[in-house]
């Protein structure tokens, strides 16, 4: 503080001199970094805070508290979410699915608004974000049975026989469909269309067919086919396990399939909202409104809401853990500035401004705070860790949570703080000092 | 040149609203020059408090002024008055007051936090003035494990480290037994022959006689004993 207040001594009386020697009466002038600087303050303030260790226990503990349960509460919702988004991605999240649309045609029947291109898969897999792209289309067999012997006999019972869906080559991999035996067919079946089919699973039990190394065939209608391959899985379109699956091409040529009636397309992880914006447009960039995108939501949405969820009920409880804590710092600094009145009197009496006392009980209890922030951030980190990984997720923690939360303990502190340090800074010194 | 006064207390009067309005001090005239030993006697409630209050800076006349080392304080903001407060004046207190969880040396440095007493000078000045009271070998001692006499001699190093003009005693003798008391006197009146402006306000009679001045507070009234 520097004081440029020099005056003259005022003369009282007749032996009073009239000028001072320079030093007399003015008040010293000192250089700001003697006087109770920072530093000084900070050695001050640990003094008051580290003289009953077991008091700054019991006062952190609620701080400590509060904030390990707001670290725990929004790092286990982060945590969470990551782990149920990355559940979802192994089956949902990475698939979307175009088909479509259907407009009323009146009299309650709807009619496909839109054609899916015989190229689809081409045109989207050029896309951002698209592994690969399958179409699939429904075969209208016009009652031809489907069997692995040609019989013709007119006495013998209705055979329940499998549907009949014809693919393009990706679709069978676009669906997640495992080849168990023998191969799927590809691009050149397709192109020639060969007489080629590959049977689901459950399918082939039916028509008992259980290896395909012996080229063993089937029949639709009086027309045979041979079987390359059996898939299992095929877990975005189970229904396949009951069907002979043949090439597009073979199926337009025998069939007259007239369009395909499902894009199946397998995604990166979190490209859902992308490719759903914009597929209809590669298909059809005159009239992407023709189709349906049924996409898996972006993954930061999913995300939000499950955090949203979850933390709203623990962030009460942490908050009031902290509220609760932030009084025990206002009731315990306002008991040591009670203990310490004779000590603040005496630092009025060598000098100490009001604001020097008040500074110094403000700066013990931000930093009780902020040391209570700081083992409730670390004890936060560490549950949501531990936790994490007897559980086997991935922890997933924002690090500005963690220091974030160590500030709003000093923060806490630093509102607990203001009344006592008023308080103290109200404090008359002789009082307290004759007092004791 | 003559040196001013160390105190000039000018129809001074302080009185606290009421109501009843109180005058705890009536129209009181004093002078210290530099090296008075003064000793202030009365019984309770006459104004002793209220003297040491006024005399320390820590409380202002309602009426009259006070000159300190021969400048006006009247005019002075707190934080002035704190800055002049920790460099002039020097406080020893019946209770001693000293911080139980630290060393004497802490407790004497603490006097040079306030007082603006250049940062690198503080340990060599705090040392020197325990030497002074003679406590050099209990310089990392607590004031727990001190004699009554040593305790007050602490604070008596505290109160002088800053190198104050006047030192103001309340009561300095009132927690010691009779033998310790004439120690710390011994000692008050070492630093008083070294030219410390000396004012104990006491109870005890024996202590105000070694004084060479005496002045008796009643009813707000001064009243210079022979």
């Amino acid at each position: 503080m520097k004081l440029a207040l020099r005056r003259k001594p005022k003369t009282v009386s007749d032996d009073t001199v009239e000028a001072a020697e320079p030093g007399w009466g003015a008040p010293p002038v000192i250089a700001r970094a003697d006087r109770f600087s920072l530093q000084d303050l900070l050695v001050e303030a640990s003094f008051g805070i580290g003289a009953k260790p077991s008091r700054l226990i019991m006062t952190t503990l609620g701080t400590v508290l509060g904030i390990a349960s707001l670290v725990v509460t929004i790092g286990f919702a982060q945590t969470a979410a990551g782990q149920i988004a990355n559940q979802f991605d192994a089956v949902a999240a990475t698939q979307v699915l175009v088909v479509p649309a259907e407009a009323s045609s009146g009299g309650g029947e709807t009619v496909r608004a839109g054609v899916l291109p015989w190229d689809a898969p081409e045109r989207v897999e050029r896309l951002a974000g698209v592994e690969r792209a399958g179409l699939l289309a429904e075969v209208d067999l016009k009652e031809a049975p489907v069997t692995s012997v040609p019989v013709n006999d007119p006495s013998a019972p209705a055979l329940f026989s499998p549907a009949v869906v014809a693919a393009s080559a990706d679709l069978l991999a676009a669906v997640r469909g495992d080849v168990v035996t023998g191969r799927n067919f590809d691009a050149g079946h397709d192109a020639r269309g060969d007489r080629v089919v590959v049977l689901g699973a459950r399918a082939a039990e039916q028509l008992g067919i259980n290896r395909v190394d012996s080229q063993p065939s089937i029949f639709i209608g009086e027309t045979s086919y041979t079987v390359i391959g059996i898939v299992d899985g095929v877990e975005r379109r189970s229904d396949l396990l009951d069907s002979v699956i043949m090439p597009m091409g073979t199926a337009r040529n025998d069939f007259a399939v007239g369009a395909p009636s499902e894009l199946h397309v397998q995604i990166d992880t979190g490209a859902g909202t992308l490719v759903s914006r914009q597929a209809p447009i590669a298909l059809s960039p005159n009239a992407p409104e023709n189709f349906t995108v049924t996409a898996p939501s972006g993954k930061s949405d999913l995300q939000d809401d499950i955090q949203a969820d979850v933390n709203i009920v623990f962030l009460i409880l942490g908050g009031i853990a902290l509220l609760a804590g932030g009084l025990g710092i206002a009731n315990v600094t306002m008991l040591s500035v009670m203990e310490r009145i004779g000590e603040i009197g005496l630092r009025r009496a060598l000098g100490a401004t009001r604001r020097d006392i008040g500074l110094q009980f403000m700066v013990e209890s931000v930093v009780i705070g902020l040391l209570g922030g700081l083992i409730g951030s670390a004890l936060g980190v560490f549950a949501v860790v531990i936790v994490s990984v007897a559980q086997g997720w991935t922890p997933i923690l924002d690090p500005w949570l963690a220091i974030g939360c160590a500030l709003l303990g000093a923060v806490v502190g630093l509102a607990a703080g203001a009344l006592p340090a008023r308080r103290a800074s109200n404090i008359e010194p002789i009082t307290a000092l004759r007092g004791s | 040149m003559t040196r001013p006064p160390v105190v000039e207390l000018v129809d001074v009067t302080r009185s606290f609203p009421g109501p009843p309005e109180v005058q705890a001090l009536k129209s009181i005239n004093l002078r210290i020059e530099s090296g008075d030993y003064l000793s202030i006697v009365g019984p309770s409630g006459s104004g002793k408090s209220t003297m040491l209050n006024l005399l320390g800076l820590l409380d202002r006349p309602s009426v009259g002024e006070y000159f300190l080392d021969g400048a006006s304080t009247g005019s002075l903001d707190e934080e002035q008055r704190a800055a002049l407060r920790g460099g002039k004046i020097g406080f020893v207190f019946q209770a001693f007051h000293l911080m139980p969880h630290r060393t004497v040396l802490d407790n004497v440095l603490l006097a040079t936090l306030y007082s603006g007493v250049p940062r690198a000078e503080r340990e060599s000045r705090a040392r020197a003035a325990i030497d002074r009271v003679g406590l050099s070998h209990r310089v990392d001692f607590t004031p727990g494990t001190l004699s009554g006499g040593e305790r007050q001699r602490v604070a008596v190093a505290r109160a002088v480290v800053g190198s104050p003009e006047l030192l103001l005693a309340d009561e300095p003798t009132g927690n010691l037994d009779a033998t310790t008391s004439g120690e710390v006197m011994d000692l008050f009146e070492e630093l008083n022959a070294d030219g410390l402006s000396l004012v104990i306000i006491t109870h005890d009679r024996a202590v105000a006689e070694r004084a060479e001045r005496s002045i008796r507070i009643t009813d707000g009234r001064l009243l210079e004993l022979a």
